[in-house]
């Protein structure tokens, strides 16, 4: 499913070349749950932003789904996060001038979409999250806990394969960020492939598979029997 | 990402700082709208001109002795002879042209005009009884000059309408009699107030018949010949035959200069073309600065948004759908913005109109179209860079807000 070879990212910080990944090779299959853990500085935002194609690697080759994407073009790669992977990010992102639905309906616009269909999918996906009450709300008229669901269900209404998560319960309490780790854990029982950023030890462990992290590169890779 | 929704979202995001949007599109519209009301008021003065010009009389071909040419050294020059005046001979030989209709003599001077004990002074205009037709004048009360023979010099006048007051007061003046220079004149006739019409004052002159003012001044020159072509298409032939038969009748001396009122025209109404367009032009400056202003206000937007702008790229959007949501945005605004523009510049128009009901105050096509072109073009010219830099920015230090 996802194919990394010898990796690097080179950040250019003054004059002075700062390796933030170096030589990472790691393979993931399709419907793998993984943690990425260490602490901040150790690379695993920026494997993360790799996977998910907003970043560029300085060396190596990526594969996704056996196709070679680390050298497309913005448009190519743009087209491949908008099908194939889904975003959930620690402060939500959710564009606070539309509503809740409007926000879950904006990859499907930006696909181009047609509205009817797009109308009928949020409205099913806002259903199956608990949301539909709150469709007509703006994002500072919601709970952490229901701006991450509905961050989670914009993320998924493309039906991605890949769904990345960075640090998906940091602003969120105990509580509210188990119930949001339990929704993107049924989406891995679903046949999603989940990628999961945190330095919570915890929410780390619920993983099936951990790789920990250090000065850039997989100190240690663990999967847990089932 | 389909056009509507393109627009949706631009309109969305517009909304989102409603203030911020208010502010851009008022200096877009404040742009538009002076351009409307300046290219509407050049216009109007233009058209104050032509109809003016128009009011002495339709189709004419004016006369007038001497050329104002160079022409080298001419034989009568030599021989110490001055041009040649025209003279009623010549006036009438005109009328020979079958592309004339009917022609009115002009001669001009001052004299005194005096009633019982009060005087003063007139400019006297010897005519015929065909300068009220060819001329477009009205008249108040009584009869014109009468028609006949032109050497006739018959003591009768019509007094304009100030002169009447001045002299008469509230009095009946028709049929009265009056003292010109030195010689006695019978009131046929009023004028109707006419007012001011091209620097010439109808109301304060007394028109007497065109032979009784060369007697008055001792002279038979004419000062102007108005001639009136049969139509609009037989100006120029009419122009042409004054020309040739005058010129015969001074013996191939070509000591006259004719003119057409359309030529005249020509030049009123492409000075002051030029002169709305000079005026459009200043006003469209302010049009560009609004493009500035357009550029600042998206620039700003993109740095507030930009985390807005990460997020819309982690979600599939290329740069050139982003590019194109921004420039969305720009025309938004100009394209909104001048509409209010046009309708606040038609506003403009239609109060001054209303103000100054006399000059014909109308923003001319061209001026609106160029408007809004500028308008739109500007806002979209000044959207390439922000835009471009929105496209362009780092999904991940966008996402992080940096």
């Amino acid at each position: 499913m996802i194919a990394l070879e010898k990796i690097s990212r080179i950040f250019e910080v003054g004059d002075q070349q700062v390796a933030a990944l170096r030589d990472i090779s790691l393979t993931l299959g399709q419907g793998e749950y993984v943690s990425l853990m260490g602490p901040s500085g150790s690379g695993k935002s920026t494997l993360l932003n790799l996977i998910g194609l907003l970043d560029r690697p300085s060396s190596g080759t990526y594969l996704l789904e056996g196709r070679n994407v680390s050298d497309l073009d913005d448009r190519q790669q743009a087209e491949v996060r908008s099908q194939k992977i889904g975003f959930v990010f620690q402060s939500f992102h959710l564009v606070p001038r539309l509503t809740a639905a409007q926000n879950v309906e904006l990859p499907m616009m930006l696909a181009g979409v047609p509205a009817d269909e797009r109308q009928a999918r949020v409205r099913a996906l806002l259903q199956n999250y608990g949301l539909s009450e709150r469709a007509d709300h703006r994002p500072d008229q919601l709970s952490g806990g229901q701006r991450q669901r509905v961050a989670i269900a914009r993320a998924t209404v493309m039906n991605p394969r890949i769904l990345l998560a960075d640090e998906p319960t940091g602003n969120l309490d105990q509580a509210t960020g188990r119930e949001v780790m339990k929704l993107l854990e049924n989406l891995v029982t679903q046949g999603i492939t989940l990628v999961i950023v945190t330095h919570d030890v915890e929410i780390g462990a619920r993983a099936r598979r951990q790789l920990h992290m250090l000065d850039g590169q997989i100190l240690s890779d663990e999967t847990r029997a089932a | 990402m389909k056009l509507a929704d393109t627009v949706r979202f631009a309109s969305g995001s517009l909304r989102g700082s409603p203030t911020r949007t208010l502010l851009m599109m008022l200096a877009m519209a404040i742009g538009v709208a002076a351009v409307v009301v300046l290219t509407a008021l050049g216009e109007g003065a233009r058209r104050y001109v032509v109809n003016q010009f128009s009011s002495l009389g339709t189709n004419l071909v004016i006369v007038l002795p001497g050329r104002t040419e160079t022409a080298g050294v001419s034989p009568g020059m030599l021989l110490g002879q001055i041009p040649r005046e025209i003279t009623l001979d010549d006036a009438e030989a005109v009328l020979r042209s079958p592309a004339v209709n009917r022609i009115a003599p002009l001669t001009m001077g001052t004299s005194s005009i005096s009633r019982d004990a009060l005087n003063r002074e007139v400019v006297v205009l010897g005519s015929t009884s065909e300068l009220l037709e060819v001329r477009h004048m009205t008249l108040g009360l009584g009869r014109f000059l009468p028609p006949g023979e032109i050497h006739q010099s018959t003591p009768v006048c019509v007094l304009g309408n100030k002169v009447k007051q001045e002299l008469f007061g509230n009095a009946p003046a028709v049929g009265a009699w009056v003292r010109l220079g030195d010689r006695r004149f019978r009131v046929i006739g009023i004028m109707a107030a006419q007012g001011e019409s091209m620097g010439f004052n109808t109301d304060e002159i007394v028109i007497i018949p065109v032979a009784a003012a060369h007697q008055l001044f001792n002279t038979s020159g004419l000062f102007r010949v108005l001639v009136e072509a049969r139509s609009r298409d037989s100006i120029e032939q009419a122009r042409r035959d004054a020309e040739t038969i005058l010129f015969q009748r001074h013996n191939g001396e070509k000591d006259v200069t004719v003119i057409t009122q359309d030529a005249v025209l020509a030049t009123f109404d492409r000075i002051l073309t030029a002169l709305t367009m000079a005026v459009g032009g200043i006003a469209a400056i302010s049009l560009a600065v609004a493009g500035v202003l357009i550029m600042n206000v998206m620039l700003i937007a993109v740095a507030q948004r930009v985390k807005e702008i990460g997020l819309l790229k982690a979600l599939g959007a290329p740069g050139k759908q982003i590019r194109n949501l921004f420039f969305a945005e720009a025309v938004l605004l100009s394209g909104i913005g001048s509409v209010a523009g046009l309708i606040l510049g038609y506003a403009g128009s239609r109060l001054i109109a209303e103000i100054y009901p006399s000059l014909p105050v109308s923003p001319p096509w061209w001026a609106v179209l160029a408007a809004t072109g500028i308008a739109l073009g500007t806002g979209i010219l000044f959207s390439v860079w922000p835009a471009r830099r929105a496209a362009r920015l780092d999904p991940v230090t966008a996402l992080s807000g940096r």
